[in-house]
């Protein structure tokens, strides 16, 4: 159960290796949480993430799963939830796709959406599932500032986060009331793997920031949270910057 | 029979979650409620005044008792009631005291239900004379998790099991009290000051056990040399001989008239109880109070329940809710309780409800409060910055003192802390097994605790 302050005791991680989901991994483990349970595709990777937070003291056990597999989440996180409450699942999975090659290969541009987006519908809905089931409990989708505008340099990954978004939100608003929380997280630039060799954009910000802010926003049951939090100011200025102007803009 | 699918929290209005809310209005819908709650169980709720998450139960059922709130018999001779678990002790002292009786016990609201008076073995100002609430039960009957009523005496380890077991053994049906004799529905009550934390422990201890009821209001927002400043409130119930000849008190001594205000409004705005505004309130309750005043005759609600009078007033908190903290340490550790007040008033807690008083004797339930020292309790709106870390490290100091904290307050304990707070939980976890192998009665604070 959370306690009155919003710490969890157990949580899921959906991309188990995520390092956004790792570093608030263990900065709820030095709160309250005692269970994670790390979901992905098996790897050494997600052996050793485990183990990095048993240290920590946590009861730590992996689950296979794969974004790219609808057919089998189901089952894979039934089994999750059938040992237990989970208190907070953290959507973490995705994939940022190379926007040159992508466009020229509209196979690898279906698998970023398809693992951003479907993986993530489906996984998504199972989970609420079986909150909705206990409850209790919060879902915190991670999402991205890259979805709020389509940008020439990403569209790609961006459509596929602004689908994520969208859904999230939406299944935020089927949910209220019934004791679940949906919390959409939307960061800007973050220093990871997954941004390694690219260039830095204004606002960047690190996976313990965001780790931070969402454990913040447990605690005010947010629905939305922003990283860093003046990203909704400069977002909500962008939003209304003529197509025109807005493609001619150095982002 | 009635039921609705709803958002429950406990009096802090933390932490909701969503139950199907179940409304027996006798004890076969009852029975049947329990048989057929489903795979998360369900627990018993009575009036919804435990601070934390008591009785909630997460995607299970809770079941609703205040509609099962008959008064079946009073011995107005020997002093005793026998009543359905729903009655409040707001009704028990409109049925009692216009026959000379009144309540055993009472916490600081009687807006809570017989039921939940056993389930948190609440004590109240008389516990160093008294005892807790269920000191004073002769029996109860209990509604088991096999759908089974039992009829339970004091002394049994049923009994002792459920005093204080936070609902989890089953659902208290009726309950037979044993009553207080009074001669007055007024209290005589003694007031005085004390300047900071030591001249307060000193007068209670010199003189506690002169009076049937006694607490002290404590400042901690005060620093320094006034760091613990207090107002002490004292009392019994008044004789007649102290009401004046000719007044309508004198001709009716025994009426009960307690005031009430309009509630407060369901939205609040956050951030009212800052430091500042409780600074304030605090510095004027200290002014305003005599430095000493004897005999002063109150009525039972301003004594007792001073609350009472202003409905939701846990809504002054506003939408991120307060956490109520409520430990005891034994006599000895009264460097314990002088380090915890040190920190509290260092920290400036905004806390505008603090009080501490001395219990007597513990009481033989398993999972009960009260043992003998001194108790704090205090309120702290939950969204203040850091007081998650800060109350963790006050478990500590309560925990190296041999203390405990109090369940139907808490919202936020460790877990790993419990079994030393209370040595008897694996008696308890043991009976629990034994008579509910399927866990049918859980709640979410058996959940977050693993009790």
């Amino acid at each position: 159960m959370k306690d009155a302050f919003g710490a969890p005791q157990s949580m899921l991680v959906l991309g188990g290796t995520s390092e956004i989901a790792l570093a608030t991994a263990r900065r709820l483990i030095a709160r309250r949480t005692r269970t994670v349970w790390l979901a992905g595709r098996p790897s050494p990777a997600l052996e050793t993430a485990a183990a990095d937070l048993r240290v920590l003291g946590a009861d730590v056990r992996t689950v296979a799963f794969d974004a790219l597999d609808p057919d089998a989440h189901e089952t894979a996180l039934g089994k999750v939830f059938a040992e237990g409450d989970i208190d907070l699942v953290l959507l973490a999975f995705g994939v940022l796709g190379d926007q040159s090659r992508d466009e020229n290969e509209p196979g690898s541009a279906v698998r970023v959406a398809q693992t951003n987006y479907t993986g993530a519908v489906s996984s998504g809905l199972v989970c609420a599932r079986a909150l909705q089931a206990q409850g209790h409990g919060s879902l915190v989708v991670l999402s991205s500032v890259a979805g709020e505008r389509a940008r020439r340099a990403n569209f790609i990954y961006g459509s596929s986060k602004a689908g994520l978004d969208a859904f999230a939100q939406g299944l935020g608003d089927a949910l209220y009331g019934t004791g679940v929380h949906v919390m959409v997280v939307r960061p800007g630039f973050v220093r990871t793997r997954m941004t390694t060799g690219l260039p830095e954009a204004p606002l960047a910000t690190t996976p313990e920031a965001v780790a931070t802010a969402i454990e913040t926003g447990l605690r005010r049951r947010s629905e939305t949270v922003w990283v860093p939090g003046a990203l909704r100011v400069v977002m909500s200025a962008l939003r209304h910057v003529p197509r025109a102007v807005f493609r001619r803009l150095p982002i | 029979m009635p039921a609705d699918t709803v958002s429950v929290t406990g009096w802090g209005r933390t932490a909701p979650t969503t139950a199907l809310l179940i409304r027996p209005r006798s004890y076969e819908e009852a029975a049947a409620a329990v048989r057929e709650c489903g795979p998360r169980g369900g627990i018993p709720r009575g009036l919804g005044r435990a601070y934390g998450d008591a009785a909630q139960n997460a995607g299970g059922a809770v079941f609703d008792m205040t509609g099962l709130d008959r008064v079946h018999a009073i011995d107005a001779d020997g002093g005793t009631v026998l009543c359905d678990a729903g009655v409040s002790l707001h009704r028990l002292m409109e049925v009692l005291l216009p026959l000379g009786w009144f309540v055993p016990v009472t916490p600081g609201t009687r807006y809570v239900t017989v039921g939940g008076a056993i389930g948190a073995d609440i004590h109240g100002k008389n516990h160093h004379v008294s005892g807790s609430f269920a000191r004073h039960v002769l029996s109860f009957e209990l509604l088991t998790a096999d759908g089974e009523i039992r009829t339970v005496s004091h002394g049994t380890p049923l009994f002792d099991a459920t005093a204080g077991g936070m609902g989890l053994t089953g659902v208290i049906l009726t309950a037979t009290v044993r009553l207080q004799p009074v001669a007055t529905s007024l209290m005589s009550v003694d007031t005085e000051r004390a300047t900071d934390l030591d001249d307060l422990m000193a007068r209670l201890t010199a003189t506690d056990h002169r009076y049937r009821y006694s607490v002290a209001w404590i400042d901690l927002l005060a620093r320094g040399a006034s760091m613990g400043r207090s107002v002490l409130t004292r009392g019994d119930h008044a004789p007649l001989e102290a009401l004046a000849e000719r007044t309508r008190a004198r001709r009716a001594p025994l009426e009960f008239r307690p005031g009430r205000l309009p509630a407060a409004p369901a939205w609040m705005p956050e951030g009212l109880l800052g430091r500042t505004t409780v600074g304030l309130f605090n510095e004027l309750w200290y002014r305003k109070a005599p430095r000493a005043r004897s005999g002063e005759l109150q009525r039972i609600s301003t004594f007792f329940h001073p609350l009472d009078g202003v409905p939701h007033w846990n809504r002054v908190y506003g939408r991120g809710g307060f956490v109520q903290y409520q430990f005891v340490v034994g006599y000895g550790q009264e460097d314990a309780l002088r380090r915890i007040v040190h920190r509290i008033s260092q920290r400036r807690c905004p806390s505008f409800l603090a009080v501490l008083k001395r219990f007597g004797e513990g009481d033989p339930g398993w999972l009960s409060f009260p043992m003998p020292g001194w108790t704090l309790a205090l309120d702290i709106p939950a969204n203040l910055p850091g007081l998650d870390g800060f109350l963790d490290e006050l478990d500590e100091e309560v925990t190296a003192a041999a203390g405990r904290v109090y369940l139907a307050k808490d919202s936020r304990l460790r877990p790993e802390l419990l079994s030393a707070m209370y040595p008897r939980l694996g008696d308890f976890r043991a009976l629990r097994e034994e008579l509910d192998p399927r866990s049918v009665f859980t709640s979410d604070l058996s959940r977050r605790l693993g009790l």
